[in-house]
């Protein structure tokens, strides 16, 4: 399940809507990132490209799915403007075996900082400026392949 | 064609979205962010730097030598920083 969405999530929520009702799960991965005060940050505002993410997101996971053998995978990444603590992102994997659940997991947290469309914004006190891209997210992305 | 812009190219150029006919003798995405940067300032400026933009053709990304069409959806924007 893909979702992209202004609200917050709940993580032990999503965990349990991956398990429900299943036997064959051995195995969950999560991953959610936060926003950091770094440098006096007051909030970071993200944008996307509303037609492209999703599509975006679905063909990665289509990637991660052909690599390993996983049971279910959940993506949510929030847009708008995020406050210092709050959850950005979250990807939680479900598998057999917690190598396949592992791994997969930090595939798509790479390939979501390197393709999906999103841009953030820094709200500090002097005014907003757009994030730079890290060639270290596409270093990051770039060993899966 | 609809030309996207997100993040700094959208407020270079000073809107989000717009109704393009594209011209006959633009054939490529390089071709096509050469033609808009003859436009105006705001274009100019958005696409002064083609090392700090990407483009994605009907919700694809695509490098700068794809081709496009009459009917494509063509968007232009920094590299991505979501996560």
């Amino acid at each position: 399940m893909i979702r992209v969405q202004p609200d917050d999530f709940d993580v032990g929520a999503e965990v349990v809507a991956l398990t429900k009702g299943r036997t064959d799960i051995g195995a969950i991965a999560t991953f959610t990132g936060h926003v950091r005060d770094d440098d006096g940050l007051k909030a970071l505002i993200l944008e996307h490209y509303p037609a492209m993410t999703e599509r975006e997101i679905a063909r990665h996971v289509a990637e991660a799915e052909k690599k390993w053998p996983l049971l279910g995978v959940t993506i949510i990444h929030r847009v708008g403007r995020l406050l210092p603590g709050a959850q950005i992102v979250f990807v939680g994997v479900a598998a057999s075996h917690r190598r396949a659940a592992f791994e997969a997991c930090e595939f798509l947290m790479d390939y979501l900082k390197a393709h999906a469309p999103f841009w953030k914004q820094e709200e500090c006190a002097s005014g907003t400026i757009w994030v730079e891209a890290k060639s270290s997210d596409d270093d990051a992305a770039g060993r899966w392949r | 064609m609809t030309l996207l812009y997100f993040a700094w190219v959208r407020q270079k150029i000073g809107k989000s979205d717009e109704h393009f006919d594209l011209p006959e003798q633009v054939k490529t995405v390089d071709a096509l962010a050469e033609y808009l940067r003859a436009r105006g300032a705001g274009y100019a400026d958005a696409f002064s730097d083609m090392k700090r933009l990407r483009a994605a053709v009907n919700q694809e990304h695509v490098p700068f030598d794809a081709l496009v069409k009459a009917n494509d959806e063509v968007a232009f924007f920094p590299p991505v920083t979501g996560g």
